[in-house]
């Protein structure tokens, strides 16, 4: 398997030979000095790759989401096939949908983002499609009555009062994602999941698995707290409840 | 300019014309239903007079509103709004000419005041400048303060100050026609009183058509200046003013509706202003009756008996607004209404063709 063979090929502690302080040689629970050497060749590259796999995966995931939740919005009948095909997507184990799309699509990006698309579906079009339908009917009924178009009551009305939803959504999604992008190295030499594979080697490199590992974690905070952020700048009229 | 297409292009601070409304033949059947929900609806509402559809559930009266903005798609008959049919208007475009108020109002909640009241001008494309004095004018409208309560979120206001922002909304475009359903309904008893006099009192300065469903007959009463009654199967049983309904019922289902208590129904309809109140002997302008209680010259007389009854009879002094007497009020006075009003019944002649829901007469 990809896993194994890439686990053979890497020094289970790198060798820095005169770099190396006796901490990284002795495997110290964190080292300053390894990660100042290694953030710019090794740590940064992988948290970049992990970004950008996260991001189009959710970006992607989302249009999908999007596009389902507004068909089966209008036409009721989409709903139930929708949910039964995304969470069959959904149970799927992830490594194993992994090396599922190796063989059709090849061990590269496609078949990483795929895997992560299709683990968005089920979060994403379920959170839409609840913000859409909360929508209270009277408020629907008055923005028809005041001579709006579907298209108007949509953008102006619903989507809108739907974005507390979408957005709760969104969060759950991208946690889940970057937290799961961390696998995609069994296919694809790509994201933080490499050098904590590298640091589990023989032995575990400790520096190295929390580091990697800290970032994946502290990614994920961060990206949760920048949509926190977002919806409370997207939804001023929801916080004015207590006044 | 897309403004072209509405009746107001007089700017922010004029009111147009109200439109008469007319109901011809209207019928509505649901697919898959046998009975009609609306039967042969025939009624006209003269532009500028509020018309109250009311009846009791299953009546259709909310149906019938529905079809007039074609929220619902009529199956029979014609409606003409200002001699024009709407069944040749593109409905969106409709509906952004008829106002809409409904029971739950509908504010969007994610929307300021001012952007809830702008909704309709903004779908007709004005100019933001006129929109911003459209809705200032409209706040001092319903009296709440502009600056205050222009950037304020529906979740912030009071239930009564949701309901006058739903109605100034409605007004925003300066409708000729407004539809209101049970707009008072969700409101409890004593603000509902307020904001009824309220819209009355608006609608004194608007004047618009406006078309006002309840189940409620004294709301009815008291806000109509003709009342439709419907019965079940939407059928209308009379179309009258609110004195000719106590004074003379159509048939016993009319009579049963308005209630045993139609004599003091009617009673409400009068104000002790209009009466011929008793001279206040060798009293002084602004003084009272010994013993009597004062009450304000816009009192009803319904409220007046009660007043006097509670007082055990004694006679009431009549003031105007600076507090000044204007006479004095008895039972005997309210007796010689009660027998001036059914002598006036029977010379009017009883039961001459007020169920055929015909707005020729009771005029």
């Amino acid at each position: 398997m990809a896993s194994v063979s890439l686990a053979a090929a890497g020094p289970v502690i790198p060798d820095y030979s005169a770099q190396s302080s006796s901490c990284v040689v002795h495997n110290h629970l964190f080292c300053t000095d390894w990660i100042s050497h290694n953030f710019s060749p090794i740590l940064w590259p992988a948290l970049r790759q992990h970004i950008l796999l996260a991001l189009a995966a959710v970006a992607i995931g989302f249009a999908i989401s999007m596009a389902l939740a507004l068909a089966a919005h209008r036409y009721r009948r989409l709903e139930r096939p929708t949910i039964l095909v995304t969470t069959f997507l959904y149970t799927i184990p992830s490594l194993a949908l992994f090396e599922l799309l190796v063989a059709p699509v090849g061990p590269n990006v496609f078949s990483a983002e795929i895997a992560l698309v299709s683990y968005t579906l089920l979060i994403l079009f379920r959170n839409i499609l609840t913000g859409l339908r909360a929508v209270p009917a009277e408020v629907l009924d008055a923005a028809e009555g005041m001579g709006m178009s579907r298209r108007q009551a949509l953008w102006r009305v619903e989507l809108p009062l739907a974005l507390p939803a979408i957005v709760a959504g969104l969060r759950i999604a991208v946690v889940t994602i970057i937290a799961l992008a961390t696998i995609v190295y069994t296919i694809y030499d790509a994201g933080l999941g490499v050098p904590i594979h590298t640091a589990l080697g023989e032995g575990p490199f400790k520096t190295e698995l929390i580091a990697a590992g800290g970032l994946a974690i502290l990614l994920a905070l961060l990206s949760d707290a920048l949509l926190v952020g977002v919806q409370r700048l997207l939804t001023p009229w929801a916080r004015t409840r207590a006044s | 300019m897309k403004t072209e297409d509405t009746a107001h292009n007089e700017g922010p601070s004029a009111f147009a014309q109200a439109a008469e409304l007319e109901l011809r033949g209207v019928s509505k059947l649901y697919p898959g239903q046998r009975e009609p929900a609306i039967k042969e609806l025939s009624l006209t509402v003269p532009a500028g007079e509020v018309c109250v559809l009311v009846g009791p559930s299953g009546s259709g009266k909310t149906t019938a509103m529905r079809l007039i903005n074609r929220l619902i798609p009529i199956s029979g008959g014609d409606i003409l709004l200002g001699g024009e049919s709407v069944l040749e208007r593109e409905p969106k475009a409709l509906r952004r000419e008829i106002g809409y108020v409904i029971q739950q109002i509908g504010l969007f909640p994610h929307q300021t005041v001012g952007e809830n009241i702008a909704t309709v001008p903004r779908l007709l494309g004005w100019e933001e400048k006129r929109i911003g004095e459209r809705v200032d004018e409209l706040l001092a409208l319903i009296d709440l303060d502009p600056a205050e309560m222009r950037t304020r979120y529906p979740s912030q206001l009071s239930g009564g100050q949701r309901q006058r922002v739903g109605v100034a909304r409605a007004l925003a475009a300066d409708p000729p026609l407004m539809l209101m359903d049970e707009p008072f309904g969700a409101i409890d008893p004593i603000n509902r009183a307020r904001l009824q006099d309220e819209f009355l009192r608006l609608q004194a300065q608007v004047k618009k058509t406006v078309v006002f469903v309840t189940h409620d007959i004294d709301e009815a009463i008291k806000m109509g200046d003709r009342i439709a009654i419907l019965r079940e199967g939407g059928v209308l049983a009379q179309y009258d003013t609110p004195q000719e309904i106590l004074t003379r019922p159509a048939d016993s289902f009319v009579a049963q509706f308005v209630g045993a208590d139609r004599g003091l129904k009617r009673l409400a309809l009068t104000t002790l202003a209009e009466l011929k109140l008793i001279e206040p002997n060798g009293l002084r302008p602004d003084e009272s009756a010994d013993g009597a209680r004062r009450v304000p010259r816009e009192t009803s007389v319904r409220d007046a008996l009660s007043t006097l009854l509670s007082a055990g009879g004694q006679p009431l002094t009549v003031i105007d607004g600076e507090g000044r007497v204007e006479g004095l009020v008895t039972l005997t006075l309210v007796e010689q209404l009660l027998s001036e009003e059914a002598a006036n019944a029977n010379a009017n002649g009883n039961g001459n063709g007020n169920g055929n829901g015909n707005a020729a007469d009771g005029g």
